[in-house]
């Protein structure tokens, strides 16, 4: 299983640091909130583009983005042409569609690994409030180990439980889950422990 | 907070994620199809309490925010929050939280009926508080419409919310995790 949206290219908008480019974003995303008017928004849309040509991500790339469209912004595109008149509608929708567009540029432009160790930085000063670097890798790191186990987890206990009939009951398929859940958080912290991790570190 | 709080913070974010890559569990009385995320949330506030429950949500948008396509659907990435249903993303965090406070003060007499009230409270409506008015900003709709088209959700998040209290309330007798706020009292006398 492949996690992360990151497709590869040589190109500038890779080469920017990932901090920077969330940032941008961030920027956008307040900047277009605030002013949306229809030369604003037709800029914001062509610069956007502009970028996926910079980029080198084609329309192949940008498939994924497309479900989203279909099944979330052109029902609202509808609703709100009906409720609020059509030129509302294409404005708000085309606002969200550049929001849309630019953070998946982000998503396809940086790896997952270098978005969340920006992250972690942007999240160092919160070591005062007892949240500290170390905790916070182990934390990312056993999630990102523990995300397909599970899954196969909830595959085993469905499996199991359809031997017995029990398929759709729910209560019977998430009761065991969560005690397997839990008794294996029990095990694994008494083996981080015998490593001798220090969960209480000072900060 | 101990080691074995962290891998239950890490465990249940984890839970809600591959949740999440499940197909929907299709129930034979209603219609409405059981997407398991907002499950998750329910189940990690009543399991863990609020800090923990609270700390594992974020844990879970952290990954999302990073780019990690774990929301249902495959979705991911920062592209999700300014989207129409971003907010309702945003809303299991507090929602986790709140399922846990309030299931913490009401350990001793957790009832199946009194955990369903919590999770609905906690996993419709601060997820619906956080998620309408976010809905209406980033999609400029009237919030009253906002709210009306959310209805639609609302007879699976109750089902979800029967399904994650008769959970809590059998797992608080098979492997009770919450440390009650105050000194045990004496049982409420059954109605």
């Amino acid at each position: 299983m492949s996690l992360g949206l990151y497709v590869h290219r040589a190109s500038p908008v890779h080469a920017t640091p990932a901090g920077a480019k969330m940032l941008g974003l961030l920027g956008a995303a307040i900047a277009l909130l605030l002013f949306s008017s229809p030369p604003v928004l037709a800029t914001a849309l062509a610069t956007t583009l502009g970028l996926y040509a910079l980029a080198r991500l084609g329309p192949r790339e940008l498939a994924f983005v497309l479900p989203l469209s279909a099944w979330v912004l052109l029902p609202l595109f509808l609703l709100q042409g009906v409720l609020s008149g059509w030129d509302t509608a294409t404005r708000a929708v085309l606002r969200l569609a550049v929001l849309v567009l630019l953070a998946m540029l982000v998503s396809l432009t940086t790896r997952a690994s270098d978005q969340l160790d920006t992250l972690q930085r942007a999240l160092r000063p919160l070591a005062r409030f007892g949240v500290s670097p170390a905790r916070l890798g182990l934390l990312l790191a056993l999630t990102l180990r523990f995300i397909p186990l599970v899954a196969t987890w909830v595959h085993e206990v469905r499996e199991a439980q359809r031997a017995r009939g029990l398929e759709h009951h729910p209560l019977a398929v998430l009761v065991p889950l969560l005690v397997k859940t839990l008794r294996t958080a029990d095990a694994l912290a008494e083996a981080i422990d015998a490593r001798g991790f220090d969960a209480e570190e000072p900060p | 907070m101990k080691t074995r709080d962290l891998v239950h913070v890490a465990l249940f974010a984890a839970l809600v994620a591959a949740l999440g890559l499940l197909p929907p569990l299709a129930l034979p009385v209603i219609p409405v199809p059981i997407t398991a995320q907002t499950l998750g949330v329910m189940l990690a506030g009543s399991t863990l309490g609020a800090r923990k429950a609270g700390l594992s949500l974020l844990l879970f948008h952290l990954l999302v925010a990073a780019g990690l396509p774990l929301l249902s659907g495959g979705h991911g990435g920062l592209a999700v929050y300014p989207g129409p249903t971003g907010g309702f993303f945003v809303g299991f965090i507090p929602a986790a939280f709140v399922i846990g406070w309030l299931t913490e003060r009401a350990w001793h007499r957790l009832s199946v009926p009194l955990a369903f009230a919590i999770n609905v409270l906690g996993g419709i409506g601060v997820i619906y508080a956080v998620g309408i008015p976010w809905l209406a900003a980033s999609a400029g709709l009237p919030l009253p419409k906002a709210a009306w088209g959310s209805l639609l959700f609302l007879p699976g998040d109750c089902v979800k919310a029967a399904f994650a209290a008769s959970t809590a309330v059998t797992l608080k007798r098979a492997w009770p995790l919450i440390q009650p706020r105050r000194a045990a009292e004496p049982p409420a006398p059954r109605p």
